[in-house]
């Protein structure tokens, strides 16, 4: 054990069936050499993670990030003042851009993070994965933004049926006729708003990579991993970790040119003649982070520790053959403590 | 008023009604409120309770009460 | 013995998946004062409800915004949109600080004539420009930016008439990654009508073409897309050089950049996304030194901003005329401004306030304005504090689009004030009376019986 008790703040207590990566990522941090004290952010008051014996140390009630910055950094403020927190780890989507935007802000107030920067984390969005493809060379299915659901009577070629129709942020369904795609382009568009994205569906196996960037183009940790059983989310229930050079090589070329600073999953399918498809860049850590400790690289240890700015050496090694299976277990809970995050919006 | 009696409240303001498994919450008046409809209060006693205790004029207190009166109906808390 | 302050029971029931009380809490502190003058004191003096303009907001932002772009390029020049707000006191704010008008009728036109702006500080644009217009402007030296070819071929045919040579751009309008691309305008760039648009002024020989113009949509938050466009402006340009020897004088980028106000449906509130004028600025400039212009030559870059230069100067201030349930229990304010005076508010989710201190519960609510009309919809579920019959809230950032899209629907258009630099109130257009309809109207003799 280190001597300095740091106090770690994580986002993404909701382990429920699509869970958020917030209690693999405080497991990860319990099972490393770091001595923390851990702060639970919960944006819902039935998050999981808030109730699990022995998990978070204290957990607040945050605002939504919708709710905008002044919000989001006066309460942040209130907690910094109880808490002295060294190190933020967030973990939705939704509240990277404001954890983006004020890093200075919170370094300020003596939080640090480890984030990509705004431009990395803008440009990676789904509807300029195209753009970015051609930047990066990197191979990606066709694709299109679209904006009004009479673009899909005739989108240009070579995308045809089946393709995946998703949402701006999240979700995403495969289709294989036009009524099925204006459907859900009209569900998705009222949800997540505009543009909505049509990509040719590749035939061939999902395999994802969890990965770390210093920031200055070198990957501190990189595990790829197939997934063997998905749920009918689209999250993955349980899976494998793989010996796949070429996926890792693709892994460090994005890394390397793009200079990625933070945690982040590539979603990638490989066809049957063994070409690879990059559909989707997470920004941050992805939920199934504890597969990649368990197979020797502590991610979020080592963010932390990048976070802090001390030196990472990159990790290449890991076990191939490392399996994960989430399950559910209900838990005991007290109304006395929902009671708590209810009125106070602490526990 | 045994509808009420059937309730856990506690003094921060939460609620918590078996029966159905929902949980409200109230502020300090609401406590206040809900306190003399156990002992049975009438609309009228209460208001002037009310106006004893905090600053508020008849026609407002009246008028909130009734309004909060009508939620509690709602909910099945009280008849 | 002193008593309790009073705050209303609420009983709430807690639903999973809706916002929770520390995550909706951003506490809505009242508005009292504009600039230091009491909203209270506006209202009981100008009635209810009542436009508010700051003259020190439009000053400010016209200066960040001149700055961000003078300190970047050599020849800038802004032309106030006269569209977004015509009030004349507000344009002549705009003048005298160095701004030319911007217009897109003969109504407009002439309004920035009464405004004492010179003929050749005039941008004419838009497609509706009769032949007198035409004549007039052309003689007046004003700039008329070409939106279509009957236009170009009225200007071909009123030639021999003209005292003056007619000073020509050419809209044009092209993919600039941004949707909807508004292609009805101006001649398009990628077919090359815009290139034939060109051809055909310059080989009559009786025009001078000097700009080139944009407008590339309105609340544009993607600041690349003008550099895209630049771009684009300047490869025209240079074709126009290579092939006839005459180069631009300037560069139009229109207007388009968005205001602090939110749109419906976005995610986070504008104030978090909205780019600068730096940010604007940046990529315009960048663009503008980057792309090599005939002869080494700088055009002036020219700008047309409307809303956001003066949404945020506008506030509309008005009294609550009812509280209600709906059916479903959701709380209803009726209060006295509707989408009559408030036509954006289609789009914007408009930030409103309270003008004195409220309790400090706060609940969804929606806020109605009071035309008989289901439309009528200011603001959709708003955390909002109750207020009683008769508070007062005053609505930000309404300064753009409002005060000309207005429509006189039911009852009379309000006085809209505008307060000076000195923290005093003038009254810049009168509230309406029934006076002003009836001289409009005219009733037939046979109609006319008592
Ligand atoms: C030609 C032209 N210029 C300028 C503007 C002002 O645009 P904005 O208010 O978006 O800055 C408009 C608005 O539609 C326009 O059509």
């Amino acid at each position: 054990m280190e001597k300095k008790k740091l106090t770690i703040a994580i986002t993404g207590l909701n382990n429920i069936d699509s869970p958020g990566p917030g209690v693999p990522v405080i497991r990860g941090i319990k099972d490393s050499n770091l001595n923390a004290r851990i702060i639970g952010l919960a944006y819902e008051n039935l998050e999981p993670g808030i109730y699990m014996p022995g998990l978070v140390d204290k957990t607040y009630l945050m605002p939504f990030p919708s709710t905008g910055s002044e919000a989001f950094l006066e309460r942040l403020e209130y907690i910094q003042e109880k808490e002295k927190i060294d190190i933020i780890i967030p973990n939705f989507d939704s509240e990277l851009y404001l954890f983006i935007k004020y890093s200075t802000k919170l370094l300020e107030m003596g939080i640090h993070t480890f984030l990509p920067t705004m431009e990395q984390f803008e440009e990676r969005h789904k509807d300029n994965l195209p753009e970015y493809a051609k930047k990066y060379g990197i191979t990606v299915p066709e694709s299109k933004a679209i904006m009004n659901s009479n673009e899909l009577a005739n989108l240009p070629k070579p995308l045809s049926y089946p393709y995946f129709i998703k949402g701006k942020y999240y979700e995403a369904f495969k289709v294989s006729n036009q009524s099925q795609a204006v459907y859900y382009f009209n569900k998705l568009s009222a949800k997540w708003g505009l543009p909505v994205v049509v990509q040719q569906a590749i035939h061939g196996t999902e395999v994802n990579v969890i990965a770390l960037g210093d920031g200055e183009g070198n990957t501190v940790a990189a595990v790829p991993m197939r997934k063997q059983y998905i749920t009918d989310k689209g999250k993955a229930w349980g899976g494998i970790t793989l010996n796949d050079e070429r996926l890792l090589e693709i892994t460090h070329h994005i890394i390397k040119q793009t200079k990625w600073r933070g945690g982040m999953e590539l979603e990638m399918i490989k066809t049957d003649d063994g070409e690879y498809h990059l559909i989707e860049i997470n920004p941050r850590i992805p939920a199934w982070v504890y597969l990649a400790v368990g197979a020797g690289q502590n991610i979020p240890e080592m963010l932390c520790r990048l976070a802090l700015g001390e030196k990472v050496d990159p990790v290449t090694k890991y076990e191939f053959g490392k399996m994960f299976i989430r399950y559910s277990w209900d838990l005991i809970g007290d109304i006395a403590d929902f009671e708590k995050i209810i009125i106070f919006g602490e526990l | 008023m045994s509808k009420l009696n059937s309730l856990a409240i506690s003094d921060n303001g939460f609620i918590f009604k078996p029966s159905t498994g929902e949980s409200f919450t109230t502020n300090e008046l609401g406590l206040f409120i809900i306190q003399f409809l156990k002992e049975n209060k009438s609309g009228e006693e209460i208001i002037n309770a009310i106006m004893q205790d905090f600053d508020v004029d008849n026609v407002t207190a009246g008028r909130d009460m009734y309004e909060f009166l009508d939620f509690l109906k709602k909910e099945n808390m009280i008849d | 013995m002193s008593k309790k302050i009073y705050e209303r029971p609420i009983l709430r029931k807690v639903v999973e998946g809706i916002p929770n009380k520390f995550g909706s809490l951003k506490r809505l502190r009242p508005v009292e004062t504009i600039d230091n003058v009491a909203i209270n004191d506006i209202i009981d003096e100008y009635g209810s409800p009542v436009f508010i303009i700051s003259e020190k907001t439009i000053r400010e932002t016209y200066k960040t915004a001149y700055c961000a772009f003078s300190t970047r390029y050599p020849k800038v020049q802004f032309a106030w949109s006269y569209k977004t707000n015509y009030l004349d006191a507000v344009c002549r704010i705009f003048h005298q600080e160095g701004s030319w008008a911007e217009v897109v009728s003969g109504f407009e036109y002439e309004k920035a004539l009464d405004n004492n702006v010179s003929g050749s500080k005039i941008i004419f644009n838009g497609p509706d420009k009769s032949d007198a217009d035409l004549t007039r402007a052309i003689n007046n030296k004003s700039l008329i930016h070409i939106d279509h070819f009957d236009e170009l071929y009225t200007i071909i045919e009123i030639l021999p008439k003209l005292k003056e040579r007619p000073q020509v751009a050419i809209r044009v309008n092209m993919d600039t990654g941004i949707i909807p691309q508004w292609d009805r305008f101006g001649f398009n760039y990628e077919n090359g009508e815009a290139w034939n648009a060109i051809n055909r002024i310059l080989t009559d020989g009786g025009i001078d073409l000097i700009g080139l113009h944009i407008h590339i949509g309105t609340y544009i938050t993607m600041s690349k897309a003008y550099s895209i466009a630049i771009e684009k402006l300047a490869a025209l340009a240079n074709k126009t050089f290579d092939r006839f020897q005459k180069s631009i004088s300037y560069i139009d980028v229109g207007g388009g950049f968005a205001s602090q106000n939110t749109l419906q449906g976005a995610y986070m509130p504008a104030t978090d996304t909205t780019p600068s004028f730096d940010d604007y600025a940046h990529a315009i400039t960048t663009a503008m030194t980057s792309v090599n212009f005939p002869n080494n030559e700088t055009p002036t870059l020219i700008l047309e901003t409307g809303r956001a230069l003066i949404d945020e100067a506008g506030w509309l201030a008005g009294s609550v005329l009812a509280n209600k349930r709906l059916a479903d229990g959701r709380r209803a304010m009726v209060i006295d401004s509707g989408i009559n005076l408030l036509f954006t508010a289609f789009w914007y989710d408009y930030e409103i306030f309270p003008v004195q201190e409220t309790s400090f519960q706060s609940e969804p609510t929606t806020i109605y304005g009071p035309l008989c009309m289901n439309i009528d919809v200011v603001r959709n579920n708003i955390d909002f504090p109750l207020l009683n019959k008769g508070d007062r809230f005053v609505i930000k950032r309404v300064g753009a689009y409002t005060m000309t899209q207005w429509m006189q629907f039911i009852t009379y258009r309000p006085n809209v004030v505008l307060i000076d630099l000195n923290g005093k109130v003038h009254v810049i257009r009168k509230e309406e009376n029934k006076e002003v309809f009836r001289i409009q109207e005219l009733v037939p003799k046979h109609l006319q019986n008592k």
